[in-house]
């Protein structure tokens, strides 16, 4: 490990090398097929991995234009994905910006204000958030039934139920919001309070400006938790123009209805650039998630 | 120029209170709107918030608090609250058979009734001022004028045919007013619109006779029981629907008595267990090795290697999920056009249990490594590296060193988060749902249940995905959900605080 042989060493290098490049050929396997069946013609083809009569149907379609195939037949868009797309996009900023504000200022209070119960309501936070709200899927679907029968704004197939009920993703971000407040300096609020500053300007002209890098990688996590969000959307959304991504996906690959070429084509337009954000957020998320979750 | 400048009296609190008091005034009107619609919980819940906000921002002692009302409010009115009502409908027979309250029962049984052909004449509406006539062509009768606005008997008496008749289309548009109206005819008889052409002879098939007790056109009497939530006759033969009414423990018994729930729930649970621990288990092997690998200093193309390596976390799950659900589809997959060409076989990948159930793990593999790789990477670097070189110069080999030193360095700071990943991969709903929908069913249930159905989407598909829609059943499964999640939820936060006191104490 220390001292090593040139010889060992070149063949180490070789192993990890050669192990690196199969393990990744065998994960990145399914993005080379998805790309390559956006491209064949029709929907059960099978054939190569660089397809032999390459076409853009499933492209267009997917864009929500008419096809005209060379036969003369004009095909219509299946599904409008773009539409699905604006709805996730829509639901995930409002929702996202909901989420970072309720969490900014309750990490906020919890890091820095007497507050009397306050370490017990962070456990009970904590505790909360280990149940996952797709196990009250039930009653959130009899709440918002029953709430739309007083107002259908609130109530089923409609985009503020499923925005309020995103609402409830701060328990671990307030988590981890909070690690990085504990982190600042308390000379910074002492300062402050002796210039006679309220708490509330302290969070507002101090903590804030400061909290941009962490504010940003909450927002960005909880925007492609909300848009990768499946069982809430499928139990409140019904008609298919409401639908977000996640819950429309699923009806290219019906038993009755398989749309495997089409999919294929959405689903890359689709997951792209999720994907680009993601990878850009990713490097921050990790220290996040870590730091926030072993900081007591 | 004059100095300007006012000193702004730090302690003045009247615009808030005013704020504040308004905000509180037009929640409690909300609520009691709420209230009168029969929806007393959700307006309970309403006061609640308003009288916390009222508090909370009307007294200066409450500084504090307002910074963490709404966070707390927010994660009480959506989580705590949703949990419990899942836990009480646990309690109540809440299901496609008993859908509706009791009102609404009364409502739906009363509005029922069968229309007498014979008497069937087509109508006509006419506009007179503000109210309508209706005219009746066959027989030559003209209603009296009416409004059409609530439930209302008017006469008809002979008459002659108004001058102008309202189009069918904006007669149509009448249809809700329509349906409220009865109308008498000069003989005495009462005639009610019977469908969107006609009006003709409605005999009620329940008549409302006293408080929990209808009458059937055929003279049978039928009374409310509110245990079973149905109107039964005499014999005890349940009229549907029916509404919801509270049944105890009844789901519960069903689910450990029944042995044709009980049964597929123990294999449910088993396999429950069994997936999240592999899923634990292999995701963290494989990000473990990836990082280690990765952690190599000779080691050439770090980040190209790490972005590749964790795109399957990056790309969205439901995507990818779909994308395997495709690509392992038994005919035309690729991967058994691949298996097929390799070793000539072609596995049914979902109508087989044992193969679904390895699919299943398989993609869960592949989904959750770079998260384990990523965390894994974080960690290595905080093991000092003189540790690892004195085992070194003792002679223990790279892995003895991995094994002994490295890895129980690791695992503490570790331990809350494989079992947050346990807890996760419990509730995967959204794995199983989109790759095999839980299927293939286990032979011979009384109730769905998949092969490779977690207790999650076993209860997704009670709730849901069938006829039955037994949101009862559901909750109390879910209950039970819940009593395994708080402990997987305790053990987290126990290991958590030792991680924490651990890397106290250190620094």
């Amino acid at each position: 490990m220390i001292v090593e042989r040139p010889r060992d060493l070149l063949i180490k290098k070789c192993m990890a090398h050669g192990f690196m490049i199969v393990f990744l050929a065998l994960i990145l396997f399914p993005f080379f097929m998805v790309l390559s069946i956006s491209f064949r013609e029709g929907n059960f083809s099978v054939g190569s991995i660089i397809p032999e009569n390459p076409t853009l149907e499933h492209w267009v379609l997917a864009l929500g234009f008419d096809y005209n195939r060379a036969d003369g037949t004009v095909v219509e868009p299946p599904y409008p994905v773009l539409l699905w797309m604006w709805n996730s996009i829509k639901i995930g900023l409002i929702a996202g910006l909901g989420v970072l504000a309720l969490s900014t200022i309750s990490a906020y209070a919890f890091s820095r204000i007497r507050i009397r119960g306050k370490a017990a309501m962070l456990d009970g936070l904590f505790l909360i958030q280990m149940f996952p709200t797709t196990l009250a899927l039930v009653a959130i679907y009899a709440i918002f039934d029953a709430l739309g029968e007083v107002n259908p704004i609130l109530g089923l197939n409609s985009h503020v139920a499923l925005v309020l009920i995103y609402l409830s993703g701060v328990t671990l971000h307030i988590w981890t919001i909070k690690g990085y407040f504990d982190s600042i300096d308390t000379a910074l609020d002492k300062a402050a309070a002796i210039d006679g500053a309220t708490p509330w300007q302290t969070f507002r002209h101090i903590f804030l400006p400061l909290a941009v890098p962490i504010m940003s990688v909450v927002f960005v996590l909880s925007f492609i938790g909300f848009i990768n969000d499946y069982p809430i959307a499928s139990v409140l959304i019904r008609s298919e123009s409401q639908m977000t991504l996640a819950v429309g996906s699923r009806l290219y690959l019906n038993e009755f209805r398989y749309l495997w070429g089409d999919f294929a084509a959405a689903a890359v337009l689709s997951g792209l650039p999720i994907t680009v954000v993601f990878l850009f957020a990713q490097r921050y998320l990790v220290s996040g998630l870590s730091d926030g979750a072993v900081k007591g | 120029m004059a100095d300007t400048t006012v000193q702004v009296e730090a302690g003045s609190s009247l615009p808030r209170l005013l704020i504040v008091g308004l905000t509180t005034v037009a929640l409690f009107y909300v609520s009691f709107y709420l209230y009168q619609l029969n929806q007393p919980l959700f307006g309970a819940i309403l006061l609640a918030i308003a009288t916390g906000f009222a508090v909370i921002f009307g007294a200066n002692r409450f500084y504090g608090a307002r910074f963490i009302f709404p966070g707390v409010a927010a994660v009480l009115t959506f989580i705590a609250f949703p949990v419990a009502y899942t836990i009480y409908i646990g309690f109540t027979n809440y299901s496609s058979f008993n859908l509706l309250t009791y009102d609404r029962t009364l409502e739906v049984l009363t509005a029922r009734g069968a229309i007498d052909p014979s008497t069937e004449q087509p109508f006509a509406v006419a506009q007179d001022g503000n109210s309508y006539r209706i005219w009746l062509p066959d027989s030559g009768l003209l209603s009296a004028p009416v409004d059409l606005a609530s439930e209302q008997t008017v006469l008809v008496e002979p008459g002659e045919q108004p001058e102008t008749l309202l189009a069918r289309r904006d007669a149509i548009k009448l249809r809700e007013g329509l349906g409220l109206l009865t109308l008498e005819t000069p003989d005495g008889g009462l005639i009610k619109n019977a469908g969107l052409r006609t009006f003709a002879t409605v005999t009620p098939d329940f008549v409302q006779t006293g408080d929990d007790e209808l009458t059937r056109s055929d003279g049978t009497i039928l009374t409310a029981n509110h245990q079973t939530g149905f109107f039964e006759d005499e014999n005890g033969d349940q009229v549907p629907p029916g509404w919801r009414v509270n049944i105890g423990t009844d789901n519960f018994e069903r689910v450990f008595q029944s042995a044709g729930i009980r049964e597929p729930m123990v294999s449910v649970f088993v396999w429950t267990f069994a997936f999240a621990t592999l899923s634990v288990v292999l995701t963290f092997a494989v990000g473990l090795t990836l990082a280690v690998i990765l952690q190599w200093p000779h080691l050439r193309f770090k980040p190209l290697y790490r972005i590749l390596l964790i795109l399957p976390y990056a790309v969205p799950a439901f995507i990818s999920i779909l994308v395997f659900r495709g690509l392992f589809n038994q005919n035309f997959g690729e991967i058994n056009l691949i298996l097929n060409a390799l070793f000539g076989v072609e596995p049914n990948w979902f109508s087989n249990g044992a193969l679904a159930r390895t699919m299943l793990v398989i993609v869960n593999t592949w989904l959750g490594y770079p998260y384990m790789m990523l965390l894994a990477m974080g960690f290595l670097q905080a093991v000092p590296e003189d540790h690892k070189k004195a085992a070194a110069l003792e002679g223990a080999g790279a892995l003895r060193v991995f094994f002994t030193i490295t890895l129980p360095q690791i695992l503490p700071p570790f331990l809350p988060l494989l079992i947050a990943s346990f807890a996760f991969n419990f509730n995967n709903l959204v794995l199983v749902f989109l790759l095999t929908r839980g299927l293939p069913d286990i032979p011979g249930t009384v109730i769905p249940a998949g092969e490779t159905d977690i207790l999650a989407s076993f209860t997704y598909r009670l709730a849901f995905d069938n006829a039955g829609q037994q949101f009862g059943l559901a909750g109390a499964i879910t209950l039970l959900i819940f009593v395994v999640v708080a402990a997987i939820s305790y053990a987290n936060f126990v290991a958590m605080r030792r991680a924490a006191a651990r890397r106290g104490g250190q620094s």
